[in-house]
C-alpha cells in the first residue's frame, strides 16, 4: 500500500505545531498503525530528519499509552486502541490525518505525545480504597454479589488512555472519572470512602481544566474498552448522594 | 569501572573464571515453614519516628515496584519513585492475562502452602531456592486478601465468593483471575495504593524519567542517575537504599511479548557497578503467541495458554505442504503433541510445547508466512461443544486473534508460534532480596527470582506482589536499621560526578556517531541472532557463533549508529539506542551462561543434553547451582560465582510427560 | 504511619453545587425540568384557543384569580413568574459558565473535522440562545404588548391571532418551537442522566419519553399558528 500521511508536528510544548505531509510506500495491510509509523520513522532517521514522536508501549491494547487521533477519530476508525488498529482498515492511496489528543488538560509534549498526568491526579484525589498493606481481612470475609463484582470489573477495565477526553467536544474527563468512581463505589470495600471519593475526584477533574459533560456520547463511542455512557449517570448519582450527605454533616 | 569502551582489549569472553561461591548470608535455617517468621523476627527494625528520615528510591512501577513504593510509604519512609512511562499505571505487568496463584484451598481440592511450594520448585526444574519458594507460597494467601481489600474486581461466583480456575496443567484450582485482565486489575490496585501515597506527599513520583546508572559510594548503593525524557536533563537522586523493580530483559530478543520500551538498562547498569547477574540464560518461551507476519513486526502478542485446553495442535505431515488447512485431509495431518506425548497431549508444559513447535517448523512443516507457525485447531471443539460454547469460553481471545490476523478462527485454524515471554534470570539477590551491592535491592522479574529455570503460569504476578507488598518492606528495614546514613551525598561528590560524566558521555557519543543505521536495525539484528542461537534450543557451536558475532555487532553499532536530534529534548531514538547499548552486552552474558550450563533444565534446552526420546536432561551433579556472574569490563570474560542449591524438602526428579 | 490524605472540612452545600461542573449541570437539570413542566401546562392552556375566544380569555382571566381569596389577585401568577425567572436565569447562567469552561477545555480544534462530534452540544447551545431571545420577544409581544402591533390588555385571543397574522410572528414562533422540541429531546434525557435517574434498563423508556415530550410540545405549540394561518382559528 502507498499512503499519504498528514502528521501533526510540534517541536515541544511551547512551539507552534502544524501538519506535515509524508508519503509512505510498501505498507503491508497486516501492519499495525504504529508499525506503519515505525516504517516512516526509520526512513526519517536515515534521511537525517526528526522522527515522529508518539506514545506507545505494550502494543497489545492494554497499557493505554498509545493515543492518536486518526482522521478525526480517537484511536481511528475501529473500536480499539491505535496499537491494535491495522492498516487493512485503510485503502491503498488513502490520505490519513494523524493528530494528538487535543484538550487543555492534555498539553502536547512533542508531535503526537501529550501529557496525561491530569488523569493521575484525579486518581490521587480519591481513586483508591484505603487499605494499607497488611491490614486486609480474609478475602472471603465480605462476599460481593456477582452482579456488583461484574459491574465493578466492567468499569475497572478503563486503561486511562484518554480517548474519551480526545473525542469529547468539550474535552471532558467524565467517562474516565466515572469509571473509577463506579468501580470502587459499588464494592463493599469501597463504601467507607464512597462520598469523599466522588466529591474529591470530581473536584480535581474540574481543577484540571477538563470541560463539562453535555452527554454527547462521543466518549463512550471512542472508548476502546467499551465503558458505557451510563457510567457517567452512575457517577452523577453518586455525586448528588454525596453532596446531600455532606450537606447534612 | 570503564565506560562502554569500543576499543576494549580483546579477550576471549568465553574464557570466564570461577570465583568464590556466593553465599546467601541472610537465609535462615530450621524448618522451611518457620524460616520467614524467623527472618522477620531477627531483622532489625527502624523506629517509626525515624523512618521519614530515610529515603528509598524505587525504580519501576509495575506490580513489584508499585506495591513496594506504596507499602514503604505507608510504613513512613520517604519514597522517590521512577518510571519511564507517562504514568505509573502503564507498567507492563498490566498485560498479564491469566491469573495469580494462591494456596487458599477455597476449593477444598487438596491445595496447601506446601503443595504450591512443591509445584513451584518442581516446575522450576530444581533450580530455585527452597526457602524463597516456600516464603512465596506462604505469602500468596495474603496477597489475595490484600488485593480484595483494595477493590481488585476478581471473578466471583453467584454466591459472591471468589472464583478460581486451574491453570497451566496444575491439578488444583488455585488461580484467581479477573477475566483475561488479571495483571491489569492487580496493577491498578497497586497503582491506586501508590497514588494515595503520592497525594499524601509520601512519594515523590517521577514519570517519564529513566534510570541510566547507579550511584555507588563506599561500596553502598546511594542513588541513581536518571534522565528526564521530556527535557533530556540528566539528574542525580540520592537515597539510603535503591530498589530496582524494572522488570525482565526479554526485549534482548527484539521480538517478544514484552512492552516496546521494557528494557534492561537499570539492571545492567547495576550489574556493571558490581551487582551479580544470575542465570541470565533462563528465559521462558511461551508457546501460544500470534506468529509474525513480516519484517515490519515490532512485537508479538501472547494468547492465553488456556486455548490449549480445547484446541488441537497440528502441522501437515508433508514438508512444504502449502494447501489451505481445510484442504489437508485428516490422515495427512500430524497432531504431533498428541503423537509424541500421548498422556498429556496438547497440555504439555510451556517449554516442551514450544520446542516441539520449533522442531516441526525446522523440519520445513511449519505453516503460514515464512513457515513459522503451527495450527491450533478448534474444529473438533466446535463440533463437540458447539460454536456458542467455544465462543463463551474463548470469544475474547478469538476476537483478538481475528483483529490482528484478519482470519476467523471459527472457520480456519489459528496459527501460533512460540515467543519470548518472561526471563527467570536477573540480578542475584539474597533472602532479603538484596543484591551483592549493599543497599541495592531487586524485586519482581528484575531479580533472578523464585522460579528457577522455568516459571509456572500465573506465578509471575504472585512473585511480583509478594516481593513488593510483603518481602521487601520487611527486609529493607534490617538494612536501613543497620546502616543509618549520617553522611549526605551531594551532586558534587567525586564519585557522583564521575557517574554523571560517564552517562553524559555515553549519550553524547551515541549522538555523535551520525552513521547510517537506525537503532531498530541493530536491535533487530541482535534479536534474530539471539533467537537463533540462544532461543528455544541451544548448542555449543551455536552459542560460540553468537559469542563471536555479538562483539562484531557491538563494534559496528558504535561505528554506524544514527541517532537524530539532540540529548536536550524528547528523543525516542536516543532512548532506544541507549537501551541497545546494554542489550549488546547483556546478550553476550546470556550466551555465555547458556554455553557454560551444558545441561538442559526448564526453559534452557541444550541439544547436547537430552534423553533418548528427546527430553531435557538435567545434570544435578554438575549444575545444581545458581550461576551468578560478576562483571569485569565490556567484552571481557566475567567471573562466575556459584550458589549451591540444596533440596531438603522437594527431591529432584526428572520430568516426564511422555 | 499511613498518613491521612483527606481533610473533612468541606464547603457548604450551595458552594459545592455551584462550584462543580457536575453541580452546575444539576442546576441546569432541575431548572430545565421546572421549565419543561411549565411548558407542558402552557401548551395545554394554549390549546384552549380551539374552543373559542370566550373560553381562552376566560382561562387567561382565571390564571389571574388563581388561589383567591387566599392569595391576592395575580399573586399566583407572580409566584409562577418569579420561579420561572429564577429558573431561566439559573439555567442560562449555568449554561453560559459551563459552555465557557467547555470551550476553554478544547482550545485548539482538530484539523480533521468530524461533523457529528458536537451535534448534541451545538443543538443545545444554539437552541438555548434562540430560546432566550425568543422568550424576550414572546413576553414583549404577548405579555406586555410592547412589540405587539395592536395589543389589547385582557384580550389574549385577539392578541394571539394578531401576532400570527404577521409572517414574521409565525416565523419567529415556529423556529422557536422547533428549537424547544430539539432542546427538550436531548435536554430531558440529559437531565435524567445528570440527576442519576438513568440506567441501562430505563434508558429506552427515557429516550422514548424524551422524544414523545418533544413531539407533543412541538405539535401542540405549532398547532396554534398553523390554525391561525389556515383560518381554523380566527
Amino acid at each position: 500500500m502507498k499512503l499519504t500521511l498528514r502528521v501533526w508536528r510540534q517541536k515541544n510544548a511551547d512551539a507552534d505545531g502544524a501538519m506535515s505531509t509524508y508519503e509512505v510506500d510498501g505498507i503491508s495491510p497486516d501492519m499495525s498503525f504504529l508499525e506503519m509509523l515505525d516504517t516512516l520513522n526509520e526512513e526519517l532517521i536515515l534521511k537525517g530528519e526528526d522522527p515522529v514522536a508518539f506514545d506507545h508501549d505494550c502494543r497489545e491494547g492494554i497499557c493505554g499509552a498509545c493515543s492518536l487521533v486518526i482522521n478525526g477519530d480517537a484511536h481511528g476508525p475501529e473500536r480499539t486502541t491505535t496499537c491494535q488498529l491495522h492498516m487493512r482498515s485503510f485503502r491503498d492511496g488513502d490520505t490519513i490525518d494523524v493528530e494528538p489528543w487535543r484538550a487543555a488538560a492534555f498539553p502536547v509534549v512533542k508531535d503526537l505525545v501529550v501529557d496525561r498526568s491530569a488523569f493521575d491526579r484525579i486518581i490521587q484525589a480519591g481513586g483508591y480504597i484505603t487499605a494499607p498493606t497488611g491490614a486486609a481481612p480474609e478475602a472471603h470475609a465480605t462476599p460481593v454479589p456477582k452482579p456488583d463484582a461484574d459491574f465493578a470489573f466492567e468499569h475497572a477495565e478503563c486503561i486511562g488512555c484518554g480517548a474519551c477526553v480526545a473525542a469529547c467536544p468539550n474535552g471532558s474527563a467524565m467517562l474516565f472519572t466515572s469509571s473509577k468512581v463506579n468501580h470502587l463505589n459499588v464494592l463493599p470495600q469501597g463504601a467507607p470512602e464512597r462520598e469523599t471519593r466522588v466529591l474529591d475526584m470530581v473536584a480535581q477533574m474540574d481543577e484540571e481544566g477538563f470541560g463539562g459533560c453535555t452527554l454527547a456520547g462521543e466518549c463512550a463511542t471512542a472508548c476502546p474498552k467499551g465503558i458505557p455512557l451510563m457510567s457517567i449517570t452512575g457517577m452523577n448519582k453518586e455525586w448528588l448522594r454525596a453532596t446531600r450527605k455532606a450537606g447534612k454533616r | 569501572m570503564t565506560s562502554n569502551a569500543t576499543d576494549a582489549p580483546y579477550t576471549d569472553y568465553a574464557a570466564y573464571t570461577t570465583g568464590e561461591p556466593v553465599v546467601d548470608t541472610k537465609a535462615p535455617d530450621g524448618p522451611v515453614h518457620e524460616r520467614w517468621d524467623k527472618r522477620r523476627f531477627e531483622a532489625k527494625l527502624v523506629n517509626p519516628a525515624n523512618r521519614r528520615k530515610h529515603t528509598v528510591i524505587v525504580v519501576g512501577t509495575g506490580l513489584a515496584g508499585g506495591s513496594a513504593g506504596a507499602t514503604l510509604a505507608e510504613q513512613g519512609y520517604r519514597v522517590v519513585q521512577f518510571c519511564y512511562q507517562d504514568s505509573p499505571r502503564r507498567a507492563h505487568s498490566i498485560a498479564a492475562q491469566g491469573g495469580i496463584n494462591a494456596a487458599k484451598n477455597y476449593r477444598n481440592d487438596g491445595d496447601s502452602v506446601h503443595r504450591l511450594f512443591y509445584d513451584t520448585v518442581k516446575g522450576g526444574d530444581f533450580r530455585a531456592r527452597e526457602s524463597n519458594v516456600h516464603r512465596l507460597a506462604q505469602i500468596s494467601v495474603e496477597i489475595i486478601d490484600q488485593c480484595v481489600a483494595q477493590g481488585v474486581p476478581f471473578a466471583r461466583e453467584y454466591g459472591g465468593l471468589l472464583d478460581t480456575r486451574s491453570f497451566g496443567g496444575v491439578q488444583v484450582s488455585r488461580t484467581f483471575y479477573a477475566r483475561g485482565q488479571t495483571g491489569q486489575q492487580l496493577l491498578l490496585g497497586a497503582y491506586q495504593a501508590l497514588s494515595r501515597q503520592i497525594a499524601a506527599g509520601n512519594i515523590e513520583m517521577h514519570p517519564r524519567t529513566e534510570m541510566l546508572d547507579l550511584i555507588v559510594i563506599d561500596g553502598r548503593a546511594r542513588g541513581i542517575v536518571a534522565r528526564d525524557l521530556i527535557t533530556g536533563k540528566i539528574d542525580t537522586y540520592f537515597a539510603d537504599a535503591v530498589v530496582l523493580a524494572s522488570g525482565g530483559y526479554g526485549n534482548v530478543f527484539y521480538l517478544s511479548t514484552n512492552a516496546m520500551n521494557s528494557n534492561a538498562t537499570a539492571i545492567w547498569r547495576a550489574h556493571r557497578r558490581g551487582a551479580y547477574f544470575a542465570n541470565p540464560c533462563f528465559t521462558q518461551i511461551h508457546p501460544t503467541c500470534i506468529p509474525r507476519t513480516g519484517d515490519h513486526q515490532s512485537k508479538l502478542t501472547l494468547m492465553s495458554e488456556s486455548l490449549r485446553n480445547d484446541g488441537r495442535i497440528w502441522v501437515p505431515k508433508a514438508k512444504g505442504d502449502d494447501r489451505p488447512a481445510a484442504e489437508i485431509p485428516e490422515e495427512e495431518r500430524d497432531y504431533y503433541l498428541e503423537r509424541i506425548y500421548p498422556s498429556f497431549g496438547n497440555l504439555v508444559p510451556r517449554d516442551i510445547a514450544s520446542r516441539a513447535a520449533k522442531n516441526v517448523c525446522d523440519e520445513g512443516r511449519g505453516v503460514g508466512p515464512g513457515g513459522q507457525g503451527v495450527y491450533l485447531d478448534f474444529a473438533d471443539a466446535i463440533k463437540r461443544m458447539g460454536r456458542e460454547a467455544v465462543a463463551a469460553k474463548y470469544g475474547n481471545l478469538f476476537d483478538m486473534y481475528q483483529r490482528i490476523t484478519d482470519e476467523d478462527p471459527y472457520e480456519v485454524p489459528m496459527r501460533i508460534y512460540p515467543a519470548v515471554h518472561y526471563t527467570m534470570g536477573g540480578l542475584w539477590v539474597d533472602y532479603d532480596l538484596q543484591t551483592t551491592i549493599p543497599g541495592l535491592f531487586a524485586i519482581g522479574e528484575a531479580n533472578f527470582s523464585d522460579h528457577g529455570a522455568n516459571r509456572l503460569g500465573a506465578s509471575a504476578l504472585m512473585q511480583g506482589l509478594a516481593d513488593g507488598y510483603f518481602v521487601l518492606p520487611s527486609t529493607i528495614n534490617d538494612y536501613l536499621a543497620r546502616n543509618p546514613h549520617k553522611d549526605e551525598v551531594t551532586a558534587g561528590h567525586p564519585d557522583v560526578r564521575e557517574v554523571v560524566a560517564e552517562t553524559e558521555d555515553r549519550l553524547a557519543r551515541l549522538l555523535a556517531v551520525d552513521g547510517d543505521r537506525t537503532p531498530d536495525s541493530f536491535h533487530r539484528e541482535l534479536g534474530e541472532l539471539m533467537w537463533e542461537f540462544c532461543g528455544m534450543a541451544r548448542t555449543d557451536s551455536g552459542l560460540r557463533k553468537a559469542l563471536e558475532r555479538i562483539p562484531q555487532i557491538r563494534e559496528e553499532f558504535w561505528r554506524r549508529i544514527k541517532v537524530p536530534g539532540t540529548g536536550e529534548e524528547f528523543n525516542q531514538s536516543l532512548e532506544k539506542a541507549n537501551r541497545i547499548v546494554d542489550y549488546l552486552e547483556l546478550a553476550e552474558l546470556m550466551c555465555l551462561d547458556a554455553l557454560h550450563r551444558s545441561e538442559s533444565c526448564g526453559g534452557h534446552f541444550r541439544e547436547e543434553s537430552q534423553t533418548a526420546d528427546g527430553e531435557a536432561e538435567r545434570k544435578d551433579d554438575e549444575f545444581a547451582y545458581a550461576a551468578a556472574w560478576e562483571f569485569t569490563s565490556t567484552g571481557a570474560a566475567p567471573v562466575l560465582h556459584k550458589e549451591d542449591l540444596v533440596f531438603e524438602y522437594v527431591h529432584p526428579t526428572q520430568r516426564s510427560y511422555a | 504511619m499511613a498518613l491521612a490524605t483527606r481533610t473533612d472540612r468541606r464547603p457548604s452545600f450551595a458552594r459545592t453545587v455551584w462550584d462543580s461542573s457536575v453541580g452546575k449541570k444539576t442546576v441546569m437539570a432541575v431548572s430545565g425540568l421546572i421549565m419543561l413542566l411549565y411548558l407542558v401546562v402552557h401548551m395545554l392552556g394554549n390549546l384552549k384557543i380551539f374552543f373559542g375566544a370566550a373560553e381562552f380569555d376566560g382561562y387567561a382571566h382565571w390564571l389571574r384569580t388563581l388561589g383567591e381569596p387566599f392569595l391576592h389577585h395575580e399573586w399566583a401568577l407572580w409566584i409562577v413568574r418569579v420561579v420561572l425567572v429564577v429558573a431561566v436565569v439559573a439555567h442560562a447562567v449555568a449554561a453560559y459558565q459551563l459552555s465557557r469552561r467547555d470551550i476553554k477545555a478544547r482550545p485548539s480544534k482538530y484539523v480533521h473535522k468530524k461533523a457529528r462530534t458536537s451535534y448534541a452540544t451545538r443543538t443545545m447551545r444554539w437552541g438555548g440562545i434562540i430560546l432566550a431571545l425568543f422568550i424576550v420577544w414572546h413576553v414583549l409581544d404577548l405579555t406586555t404588548g410592547t412589540v405587539h402591533p395592536d395589543f389589547q390588555a385582557g384580550h389574549p385571543y385577539q392578541n394571539v391571532i394578531d401576532t400570527f397574522s404577521t409572517w414574521y410572528g409565525n416565523v419567529i414562533y415556529i423556529v422557536a418551537v422547533l428549537a424547544v422540541g430539539l432542546h427538550v429531546r436531548h435536554g430531558f434525557w440529559s437531565a435524567a442522566q445528570t440527576l442519576g435517574a438513568g440506567s441501562r434498563t430505563r434508558d429506552r423508556a427515557l429516550k422514548i419519553t424524551a422524544n414523545a415530550l418533544a413531539l407533543v410540545l412541538t405539535v401542540g405549540f405549532v398547532s396554534v399558528p398553523v390554525a391561525v394561518m389556515t383560518g381554523v382559528v380566527s
